[in-house]
């Protein structure tokens, strides 16, 4: 078994309206970035997971954001896997 | 007399005023705490709202998952009325016994004011002693009661008569369709973000949502047991 340290993104699913992305982008145009557009929020879970292999470390994960994680009718998500120093 | 659980998870906050309205209105109401497996004979369900884990994660993500939930989807699924009001709502989404999801509001902010809604289904444990189209005062008290749904599934709710209560004079929150309340395809489990318990007497500003309650009490008076669906297809939209 080794240790490998997950990194989680979930997104609010891109059709549905982000209200807090909104709300930043208009901040960053009220701050003269007006090259911003499209600006989202999501989270960012980072996670350490004990397993035998890489692939299992991400089968598990990707069973997590399954069933808690992420909200499948609202939310994607994808996972970046490291070793875990 | 039903027996109607009123399900209590750490952070639920209307569980007094629920059961209190249960009582009014006849039923032997009685709490069950998150962590009992039992709903130790209920009749109805009622999640009520408040916001359960701190609505860490998503607003329902983690309550969904309390032991006592498997004996809610159980009793739903047995065609048992459950009724979820707020945060109740948000679970029962979460749990997959409702379709759909609650997000932020659209205008980001906490609201906690009067809605007006339209009673769009009548055919539910929980709205048959309202009139089809009847416009109800009924405060609403959140900060995720955005509903979402694909296109797909709206269109479902719609043509098949599911959205139980729907916004007028104003959306406060962005939800698709106006939507405030839906049921499922069984009609027997019902989510609604308005909080119908604190309009049930007029010291409370009104009595709008004393029916929800008497509805529930008044099941098997008027309703065949366990098949509400019966009560005469008055689920097309007025």
């Amino acid at each position: 078994m080794s240790a490998f340290r997950v990194q989680v993104r979930v997104m609010p699913r891109a059709s549905l309206l982000d209200p807090q992305g909104q709300a930043v982008e208009h901040a960053l145009h009220a701050l003269g970035f007006g090259e911003v557009d499209r600006v989202r929020i999501g989270k960012h879970l980072v996670l350490e997971v004990e397993a035998p292999t890489r692939d299992e470390a991400l089968a598990l994960a990707r069973a997590m954001c399954d069933r808690l994680l992420a909200n499948p009718v609202t939310e994607d998500y994808d996972l970046a896997v490291e070793e875990a120093a | 007399m039903q027996r109607v659980a009123v399900i209590v998870f750490p952070g639920s906050n209307c569980d007094a005023d629920t059961l209190a309205a249960a009582r009014d209105a006849a039923s032997d109401a009685y709490y069950v705490w998150h962590r009992e497996r039992h709903l130790r004979g209920a009749d109805a369900v009622v999640l009520p709202g408040g916001f359960s884990y701190g609505d860490y994660l998503r607003s329902g993500a983690i309550a969904r998952f309390s032991p006592v939930m498997a004996a809610v989807a159980e009793h739903a699924r047995s065609g048992g009325p459950v009724l979820g009001i707020c945060n109740g709502f948000q679970i029962l989404c979460e749990a997959g016994l409702l379709p759909g999801g609650l997000m932020r509001n659209a205008g980001q902010r906490f609201l906690s004011r009067p809605t007006w809604v339209r009673v769009e289904a009548t055919d539910t444990p929980f709205t048959h002693r309202y009139q089809p189209g009847e416009i109800l005062e009924v405060p609403i008290a959140h900060g995720d009661g955005r509903y979402v749904t694909d296109e797909r599934t709206v269109a479902e709710l719609e043509a098949t008569g599911r959205v139980v209560w729907r916004y007028v004079r104003d959306n406060p929150n962005g939800s698709t369709h106006d939507i405030a309340g839906v049921c499922n395809a069984g009609r027997n489990v019902v989510g609604i973000m308005p909080h119908p318990e604190r309009r049930t007497a007029p010291v409370l500003g009104g009595e709008d949502g004393a029916r929800v309650f008497h509805s529930m009490e008044a099941r098997h008076a008027t309703q065949h047991a366990g098949d509400v669906r019966a009560v005469g297809d008055r689920h097309l939209r007025v």
